[in-house]
């Protein structure tokens, strides 16, 4: 239960990404699984290459999304921000599939692991391994960090007030594109970082950001769309959930109750089970 | 009315040149090949359905089609029934399946019914890979005397062939028919604009939930079909995600919301996609060339090959639907 708990903030980091993208622009970051991927990659590479810590590597992995996702606005973003809903998902979604093709050409869909291990801890009877509670620690850091920087900097602050009303924000003198371009490589800074978590505790290959993605998308629906740090909070809950539930029931079974939940709750309550409380 | 239309004499004309040329060479590899555009076309066209002509995205739309599939296959395999009653019942269930689910589903809008059709998918997916009838993630396999009924395996499979042929057929004609209604203006409303449709006394509830289940109907059926030639089904063939969004592909790279458009880039994408796989150098690119593609379609051309078409010879929305 506590390693659902774990695992949980790191399901919660993901979606905070696919969250903040959907809440400052209104686009759903089909890119989100394959950039979970490439961070997974990233730790990889850098740790076979400088045999460092994995959580010290998590820095430049952040640095390398943060720039790709500028790249990725640019390119595919920019152009069908404000066209209808269809051309923005097909824009990402075409992204996701060069990034996936290309990784697939590369890394081929054979599993790969990053061999790291800290040493656990024992409390009473349990034992909990070093890098669960590592990657967990540093999930909820960098979400301590994100929400420093929305509400405590001039460009959080611009971000958020792009979020709220987009021509407001620009008759104040803030350039949305700007903006955007930076929120969006935050989002994919979000995602990357989250895979390197990932990548500490499982093995993992080029396609696992799929499933990754599917979590992403139940929890960001749980804490209701665009709201980060609901995110946060639900993808714990979520940690919880399959954590509390593996015991009683195969582990087959979780993904048909947690998509069951997900479009439960997107009927019936379509601003997440949050919706009222976080405004 | 749909007969003094020349598109829907082009469409059977269409029909028939698929039977015909590959039985006049008796040609099997060419019968394979226009098997997968045929499926193509008919996920596509039907696809085109809720993307095209009312606006709602769909990302789960293979789930009809591998439902389809699992019901044909079980009621073939175990209970013995005939192939084109399985198919038909097949697609009956998935069709009523789909009016009970769009009813719910459907009241969201935009985004959020794009992610719903996601979780429909997976939570299906996730409910037939535990389901103990149906062999659990293992899937079914059909024994190889099923084909008996038909007259051995070589007759069973061009029997099967036509019946394909002959839903992609009516994939088309359903298609032209629903442009050409009262109930197809009701959807372009929709599309355009939902609230204004409602005031204008379109159903909207009604109308949404008849063409979400309409679009069930013919890929369930081909679903029976297709897993009947295969002979096996697992859930991980029968509901590929991947294969939701290349039906987006195609109907992109062709144009939506018009017949052609539909049925073009699906058979051209599915060429294209084939070439690639078989060819030594590109095989691993094929994604990379495809996601490029796709990209450049939503970039510069949003209207599609029948879109630029259109702008090219305006006379031509007359004939191509």
């Amino acid at each position: 239960m506590i390693d659902g708990l774990l695992i949980g903030s790191i399901y919660g980091l993901a979606a905070m990404g696919l969250s903040l993208i959907w809440g400052v622009m209104n686009v759903i970051n089909l890119t989100h699984g394959a950039t979970i991927a490439l961070g997974m990659f990233g730790i990889y590479l850098l740790y076979t290459a400088t045999g460092a810590s994995p959580y010290l590597l998590l820095l430049p992995v952040i640095g390398g999304g943060l720039i790709l996702g500028i790249v990725v606005y640019w390119v595919a973003i920019h152009w069908v921000i404000g066209r209808p809903m269809l051309m923005s998902l097909l824009s990402t979604f075409a992204i996701n599939m060069m990034i996936i093709g290309t990784g697939t050409a590369v890394w081929s869909t054979s599993p790969y692991n990053v061999n790291f291990n800290l040493p656990g801890v024992t409390v009473g009877k349990y034992t909990f391994t070093g890098n669960h509670i590592a990657a967990a620690s540093a999930a909820v850091v960098i979400a301590w960090a994100l929400q420093l920087f929305l509400y405590h900097t001039r460009p959080g602050k611009a971000i958020r007030a792009v979020a709220d009303n987009r021509e407001a924000a620009e008759l104040m003198g803030i350039s949305s594109t700007a903006v955007l371009a930076i929120a969006f490589g935050i989002g994919i800074a979000l995602a990357a970082a989250s895979g390197a978590l990932v990548s500490t505790l499982f093995p993992f290959t080029i396609l696992s950001g799929a499933v990754y993605q599917l979590k992403s998308f139940v929890v960001t629906v749980l804490a209701g769309l665009g709201k980060p740090f609901g995110a946060l909070v639900a993808g714990v809950l979520l940690g919880l959930l399959e954590g509390v539930v593996t015991p009683f029931i195969a582990v087959s079974w979780i993904p048909l109750i947690e998509f069951g939940l997900f479009v439960v709750v997107l009927v019936a309550f379509p601003r997440g089970i949050f919706g009222r409380i976080t405004a | 009315m749909i007969l003094r239309r020349p598109f829907f004499w082009l469409i059977l004309i269409f029909a028939a040149a698929f039977i015909y040329f590959p039985v006049h060479s008796h040609d099997v590899p060419l019968r394979e090949d226009l098997v997968l555009v045929a499926i193509a076309i008919i996920l596509a066209s039907n696809l085109n359905l809720m993307i095209g002509y009312t606006g709602y995205v769909n990302f789960g739309h293979i789930v009809f089609y591998g439902l389809g599939g699992y019901i044909g296959l079980y009621l073939v395999s175990v209970r013995g029934w005939n192939l084109v009653l399985a198919a038909l019942t097949a697609g009956l269930a998935v069709s009523l399946c789909a009016l009970v689910f769009g009813l719910g589903i459907l009241r969201l809008r935009g985004a959020y019914f794009a992610l719903a059709t996601i979780g429909v998918l997976e939570a299906v997916k996730a409910f037939v890979a535990n389901f103990n009838p149906w062999g659990r993630s293992t899937g079914m396999y059909l024994s190889f005397e099923a084909y008996q009924t038909l007259g051995g395996a070589m007759r069973a499979l061009w029997i099967d062939y036509y019946l394909i042929v002959g839903v992609m057929a009516l994939s088309l004609i359903l298609s032209l028919s629903i442009k050409i209604s009262k109930f197809g203006l009701g959807l372009f409303a929709i599309r355009e604009n939902e609230d204004a449709a409602t005031v204008l006394g379109v159903n909207t509830t009604v109308y949404k939930a008849i063409i979400y289940s309409l679009s069930a109907f013919l890929p369930a059926v081909a679903g029976a079909l297709v897993f009947y030639k295969n002979a096996m089904i697992d859930p991980f063939v029968a509901f590929e995600f991947m294969l939701s969004l290349e039906g987006i592909v195609m109907l992109m790279l062709g144009g939506q919301g018009s017949v052609t458009g539909a049925a073009l880039g699906a058979a051209m994408y599915e060429r294209l996609r084939s070439t690639l796989l078989t060819s030594p150098k590109l095989s691993d690119f094929h994604l990379v060339i495809a996601g490029g593609l796709l990209l450049i379609v939503v970039l510069f051309a949003p209207g599609g090959l029948i879109g630029w078409l259109y702008r090219l010879v305006p006379r031509s929305r007359e004939v191509i639907e």
